[in-house]
């Protein structure tokens, strides 16, 4: 009795070999995309998945799916992200200390308990029909046979989603759009900012690092007359690392010279 | 092998994503789980269609896959507005409302 309620077909041993290859390595690449610390670790893993889903679904006669998986998912939507990862900072791994206590053994026995109860009811699902196959539906080509359900049957769907996708595509220049609260400054502005200000030092620019006969770079101060490195000179890029060498190495030293 | 097999790892692969989308704390992570949630929809649709033997469950798939794209696309620009103005990719960071 259990074991006739999933009778709906068996298929040929190429595809049992194929399944049971990919398919543990597709969960085990879910698993570590969930366990690895660093984004990227689990963007390159959830590709493999896809990839994994994408030969499934060729090896299950969506042909037509199968290439859109790959060409979307591995191509634009992973794309999409690895360029989002870069934006943000590749470096940036979280630290995976729980901040809601007791989070985690919750999440894990929750999981177990949902992902038994789907195992448990596919296993003892009945589906009242047997194993039918998509050669008759693919008779003409998948790719056929879909756009012939697509464009009947489907078309209001096919719409709507289209002004969704146009919807998206708006949203997300809207929010990637970067309004400046104040506007931005012109050349002139700069101008007399520089000449109004409180002194006028810095009203032809400031000086720039020091060059030595020794060392030629800007990351050395310049000397002011009085013998003091000008702060100034140095980009405050530069300081803010500590990048900036000191430039009394470098100074000559004094000269005897007689005055005649 | 039983094409229903394919539904175990459907199964499978849709738990791995939501216990990410709880236990994971950057977004842009959130956002990978919740795409492997919707691949594992996917897959179990494909091997529905497979089973019954039409391609309505194929043209669903299709559309799911769409939906996807645009939630993709919105999710990540959402993700670099709040990394602009909070300098950070954290769920936890992101709690001003609340205070």
């Amino acid at each position: 009795m259990m074991h006739q309620v999933i009778e709906i077909g068996r298929t040929q041993t190429p595809e049992a070999v194929l399944y049971w290859i990919l398919g543990p390595l597709a969960v085990l690449a879910a698993l570590g995309m969930v366990v690895v610390k660093k984004a990227v670790h689990s963007a390159i893993l959830l590709a493999w998945v896809m990839i994994s889903l994408a030969i499934f679904y060729i090896a299950q006669d969506a042909v037509f799916l199968g290439i859109v998986q790959v060409v979307v998912y591995t191509g634009a939507v992973m794309m999409l992200f690895l360029f989002i990862l870069m934006l943000v900072g590749v470096e940036s791994s979280e630290s995976l200390t729980e901040t809601i206590r007791g989070l985690r053994p919750i999440a894990i026995v929750a999981a177990l308990g949902f992902g038994g109860l789907l195992i448990s009811l596919i296993g003892h699902a009945t589906l009242g029909r047997s194993f039918v196959g998509l050669t008759d539906a693919n008779a003409g080509g998948n790719v056929q046979a879909l756009a012939g359900l697509l464009f009947s049957k489907y078309v209001w769907a096919f719409e709507v989603v289209s002004a969704l996708l146009i919807t998206a595509a708006l949203g997300a220049m809207v929010l990637a759009h970067n309004h400046r609260i104040i506007a931005r400054p012109t050349q002139r502005d700069l101008a007399t900012a520089r000449f109004r200000g409180t002194s006028l030092a810095k009203a032809a620019g400031l000086p720039g690092p020091g060059v030595y006969a020794l060392h030629n770079a800007v990351d050395v101060p310049a000397l002011l007359p009085d013998g003091t490195p000008a702060q100034a000179s140095i980009s405050a890029t530069l300081k803010a690392r500590g990048d900036v060498i000191d430039s009394r190495p470098f100074q000559l030293s004094t000269i005897e010279s007689e005055e005649e | 092998m039983n094409p229903a097999n394919y539904l175990y790892i459907s199964a499978l692969l849709f738990t791995i994503g939501a216990i990410g989308v709880v236990v994971r704390r950057n977004a842009i992570v959130i956002f990978m789980c919740v795409e492997l949630m919707l691949n594992a929809c996917n897959l179990a649709f494909v091997t529905f269609a497979r089973i019954n033997g039409n391609l309505d469950g194929q043209v669903v798939a299709f559309f799911t896959m769409v939906v996807a794209a645009c939630e993709v696309v919105v999710g990540l620009a959402i993700i670099v507005t709040i990394y602009r103005s909070r300098r950070s990719a954290s769920v936890d960071d992101a709690s001003l409302l609340k205070r």
